[in-house]
């Protein structure tokens, strides 16, 4: 018989051994000479991994009490491996695609790399997954203590509590050791995996040892070990019914859905090619695996004590026989169910955790400076090695809490039901484009609400959160809400009835959620990519994501997740393909995303994604089926565009025709009224001419002062015409900019000489008396004489004729005014008034009774426009007394006259 | 006596010509350049027609034809409109204010007498 501290021994040896395992193997993986590394035997020994302690001791417990019911745990799996592999082969074609890390990295990027979903599939995780660990632990500890029974050493053997802390902590060392040891190379585990293979030869090899012993050790062969069978005990009648169906359910969900058989499934496959191998091997273990629980249960039942723990069987029999060689083999195969599991699980968890939940919060809390803060990969190996720790310890503390009781099936099977909540999200997701995260988040909180209600707390029978009696009578004694009898559904197996009610809400609510709600762009991207996983790998990425930055900052963010060898590797690589020899490759669209799936396969699909985003931005994105549509709504925002350019201009073209045709219309209206005007204007004089000249030729009679006097009137009215005639003439043409200008050096001396002399014959007859300063008239201007000369001309003339005072003055005053020389032409006469300053620059504009200028009323029209040509200005000064106008003009220099002359 | 005529005519060769015309065809005429004392001076002497400018100074022709056929003992005197600038929109506007007769410039001597007369005969 084996002593304690033997087996303590023999365990540290067994560990060490799976530890110079894993350790050589992660040295050839890291060496790259895989070789049978990544045979597909090793895949598939990895997935079963399925088998824990669970099926190892339990299956036969499960026999023992409810006959073939065990056979369905392994029926599901089966089913899914040889009916159903083309989802699993979908599921790791996208795992591969997308980097992904883990069942919930899946979902969470399946769903726009929701960081929500993420979490949520996490925390499931963690609790569906915390009694199945605390399954291992009591599975151990009832097989460390199945030997200690026979030893016989009471005293010196710790308690159940005690082993499995020590138990818990030895996983959590291992799992740090192998599972941690480096964040990069797509999550997989060489090293680990390897182990894992060897134990699951192990536990094999121990359980047919065992078995192959009963059925020819102990009983003399198959007929001889099944005769003592009855068909009540394999219920044969009973077992086939609503839960057997329900468990086959649950474990073929579980081989998709638990997140370490994700783990080794999905993401440690290496080679799609691995998965047919698996589909018909992976079953054909199992089928050895459950092979001898039948004689084995049945030589329990036969050979051990009535009392005994029937999930010991595998172990207790050979002990019972005195085979402690064959018992500590069997012990062996159960520690490494065990501690497989344990490792994986812990991998797994400790992966989602520390990408979904410790992630994102060191991300929010640094969100500046993610470029230039430390070292992630060291926060990231952190959060693993304590997420890894406290996996271990919720299983612990989960297993002290519940006592240990419980049979071990049952602890299982919750487990799984908790796990398949997960299910209607995953499939749905990779089935159905349709289906939304909204939905996904619905289905899973709705379905793992009941879970928890039905199934989980009900489970502590009464000790958390539900109490026994809420458990018997329903919360407030509303017997609708009992948990194992919802609405009044009773009579059915709390498992069945769990299961039945929370599928069916998760999956009501997935569906209908997912129909009401719209996909955001990004989940509507990867879901094509989760949906045409195959189309879109052959055709290439699908997706084209526009996004900007340096490959500096992109090399610094690569370096400090994947490592630096990592890191320059890929980056080396992808230069190469851009066809540089050196330096990093340019920050292609292609480029940032395929960094962000390498990240993934580090950090996640969420995280890496708002990792890269910090650095590159959000981007717009586009994918393939999604580009037809934007292509026309570009088009179509094109097309708007310019119509609402064209509309515009058309706007602008209308407005400048209507402004063109209010100004043609003022133009047409003043120029009817010049033309009235100008009718008025030569009728007048017209009509003196021809009355006069009818009374001379209609009166003979008349005497010769009247007819003198009516001859000089005809001949003055024709004057006054010809005047007219001229002046509006010379005004069309200043107007219309066609008349040519001589551009003289004038003496404004010389011009005012001409200006009086002319004006000499009208001042003839009258006393008025002109002032001038000839000194200061000495200026000389750039001007058209004979132009100046007439606007002096013309104000002269107003002077002369409207001046009229008792003593009439005019006074012409000239002052310069820095480059600029004012002449004032000034009377003394009744003056106009400052309403009219403006007025009589208008075109036959007359003032109370006078007319100006000749009578024309042109006269100052033309001088003004004359001074607007010479680049000067004509205005009527405010004065007291009189009439003054001023002209001002520009100075000539005299360096330029002297240049000229 | 002859029959009186009041010019009003802000051009003093017209006015000197029509008063010449007249005067030697018997009619008793006075003057007057300014619209504003028209109806003053009609109302003081009383002619029997009124030869009226519409654009004069101060005051229009047509302002003072309104005024006159307002009201008062000489709401029904004829009158005689002369415009320079002979358009029908003027042409409408004198009619409507009560113009009995409206002639543009430049106008024929004869034509001048014969409305005259034809207007003093009650015509």
């Amino acid at each position: 018989m084996l002593s304690w501290n033997a087996l303590i021994w023999v365990c540290i040896l067994y560990v060490s051994f799976l530890f110079l395992i894993a350790f050589w193997a992660e040295r050839r993986a890291a060496r790259g000479a895989l070789g049978w590394l990544r045979s597909p035997v090793v895949y598939t020994l990895s997935i079963s991994v399925y088998c824990t302690a669970w099926t190892f001791y339990g299956a036969v417990g499960s026999a023992a009490r409810n006959g073939l019911e065990f056979v369905a745990i392994y029926t599901g799996p089966t089913l899914v491996f040889i009916g159903w592999w083309w989802v699993l082969r979908k599921l790791v074609r996208i795992g591969r695609v997308q980097r992904t890390t883990s069942i919930a990295d899946l979902i969470s990027s399946r769903y726009g790399k929701s960081p929500a979903l993420g979490v949520a599939v996490t925390l499931l995780a963690v609790i569906a997954t915390t009694p199945y660990i605390a399954l291992q632990l009591q599975s151990l500890t009832l097989s460390f203590s199945a030997f200690s029974a026979s030893v016989e050493q009471a005293e010196q053997i710790p308690t159940a509590g005690v082993t499995a802390f020590w138990i818990a902590a030895g996983l959590a060392l291992f799992t740090i050791l192998f599972g941690t040891r480096n964040v990069d190379a797509n999550e997989r585990h060489h090293g680990v995996v390897t182990a894992i293979a060897v134990e699951a030869v192990v536990k094999l090899v121990a359980l047919l040892s065992v078995g192959i012993f009963v059925v020819w050790g102990v009983s003399s062969g198959p007929a001889d070990a099944f005769s003592g069978i009855t068909a009540e005990a394999l219920r044969t009648d009973e077992i086939f019914g609503p839960r057997w169906v329900a468990i086959t359910f649950l474990s073929a969900s579980a081989i998709i859905c638990l997140p370490r058989m994700f783990q080794v499934t999905v993401v440690e496959n290496v080679d799609e090619r691995h998965l047919a191998t698996a589909s018909w091997a992976f079953p054909l273990y199992l089928f050895l695996m459950c092979l001898f629980v039948l004689p084995i249960a049945i030589a329990g039942q036969t050979l051990l004590p009535e009392g005994a723990n029937p999930d010991l069987y595998v172990l207790s029999v050979p002990l019972a026989e005195g085979r402690n060689t064959l018992a500590l083999l069997a012990f062996l195969g159960g520690f490494s169910s065990a501690t497989s599991m344990v490792i994986v699980a812990a991998i797994a968890l400790s992966t989602m955790v520390s990408n979904h939940i410790v992630m994102p919060l060191w991300l929010a809390t640094r969100q500046d400076d993610t470029k230039t803060s430390g070292d992630v990969r060291s926060v990231l190996l952190l959060s693993r090695r304590i997420s890894i720790g406290g996996m271990l310890l919720l299983g612990y503390l989960y297993f002290r809490f519940t006592g240990g009781t419980g049979a071990l099936a049952s602890i299982g099977l919750i487990a799984f039901a908790g796990v398949a909540q997960v299910l209607p999200g995953l499939i749905g997701g990779i089935f159905w484009r349709g289906a939304t995260k909204a939905g996904a988040l619905s289905g899973l909180a709705a379905g793992f609400i009941v879970w928890a209600y039905t199934l989980f707390l009900p489970s502590f029978e009464g000790s958390l959160l539900v109490s026994a009696a809420a458990i018997a009578e329903g919360p407030f004694g509303i017997s609708a809400l009992r948990p194992q009898a919802l609405f009044g559904l009773s009579g059915f197996d709390p498992l069945v009835h769990s299961l039945f009610w929370s599928m069916a809400v998760n999956i009501f609510a997935f569906m209908i959620v997912s129909v009401l709600t719209v996909p955001g762009q990004l989940e509507r991207i990867q879901g094509a990519q989760f949906v045409d996983v195959f189309r879109m790998s052959e055709d290439g990425p699908g997706v084209v994501v526009q996004r900007s930055a340096t490959s500096e900052d992109l090399f610094t963010l690569a370096q400090r997740i994947l490592g630096p060898n990592h890191a320059h590797r890929l980056f080396s690589a992808a230069a190469m393909e851009q066809g540089k020899n050196s330096g990093l490759p340019d920050p292609t669209d292609g480029f940032i995303q395929q960094l962000e799936r390498e990240l993934a396969g580090s950090v996640g699909a969420a995280s890496a994604h708002a990792m890269v985003s910090q650095i590159a931005g959000g981007g717009t994105v586009s994918v393939t089926d999604l580009m037809q549509i934007a292509d026309e709504t570009a088009q179509i925002m094109t097309y708007s565009q310019r119509l609402e350019r064209q509309s515009r201009e058309l706007e602008e073209t209308a407005r400048q025709l209507r402004l063109a045709n209010t100004r043609l219309t003022e133009i047409s209206a003043q120029k009817d009224a010049f033309l009235s005007q100008v009718s008025h204007e030569l009728r007048t004089p017209m009509t003196s001419v021809r009355s006069f000249a009818e009374i001379l030729r209609d009166t003979p009679d008349l005497d010769a002062a009247h007819t003198r006097r009516f001859l000089k009137i005809i001949h003055d009215e024709s004057e006054r015409l010809t005047r007219l005639l001229d002046e509006i003439l010379d005004l069309s043409f200043l107007e219309s900019g066609r008349m040519s200008w001589r551009r003289d050096e004038v003496s404004l001396t010389e011009v005012i000489d001409r200006a009086l002399a002319s004006t000499e014959g009208l001042r003839d007859g009258t006393n008025i008396v002109i002032h001038r300063d000839r000194a200061s008239e000495d200026v000389i201007v750039t001007a058209d004489f004979d132009r100046l000369a007439q606007v002096f001309i013309n104000l002269l003339s107003n002077a002369v004729k409207y001046g009229k005072a008792d003593a009439p003055e005019i006074r012409i005053a000239v002052t310069r005014f820095g480059g600029k020389v004012h002449v004032d032409v000034s009377d003394n006469g009744p003056g106009i008034p400052m309403h009219d300053s403006e007025r009589v620059f208008e075109k036959f504009a007359r003032l109370g009774e006078i007319t100006l200028a000749g009578g024309a009323g042109l006269g100052l029209p033309i001088s003004r426009e004359i001074i607007h040509n010479l680049g000067g200005s004509l205005d009527l000064l405010p004065v007291p007394v009189g009439a003054t106008f001023r002209v001002t003009l520009p100075v000539s220099e005299t360096a330029s006259l002297s240049a000229r002359a | 006596m002859g029959k009186r005529i009041l010019i009003v005519e802000d051009e003093p060769h017209i006015a000197e010509s029509l008063s010449f015309i007249l005067d030697r065809a018997g009619y008793d005429v006075a003057a007057l350049d300014d619209g504003a004392q028209a109806l003053d001076q009609i109302r003081k002497s009383s002619p029997d027609l009124i030869i009226l400018d519409v654009m004069l100074p101060n005051r229009s022709g047509f302002d003072i034809l309104r005024d006159l056929r307002a009201g008062g003992p000489h709401a029904g005197l004829p009158v005689l409109m002369l415009t320079a600038k002979g358009q029908a929109r003027d042409r409408s506007a004198a009619e409507d204010l009560g113009a009995s007769r409206f002639m543009t410039k430049p106008f024929s001597n004869a034509e001048i007498l014969d409305t005259v007369s034809e207007l003093m005969a009650g015509g």
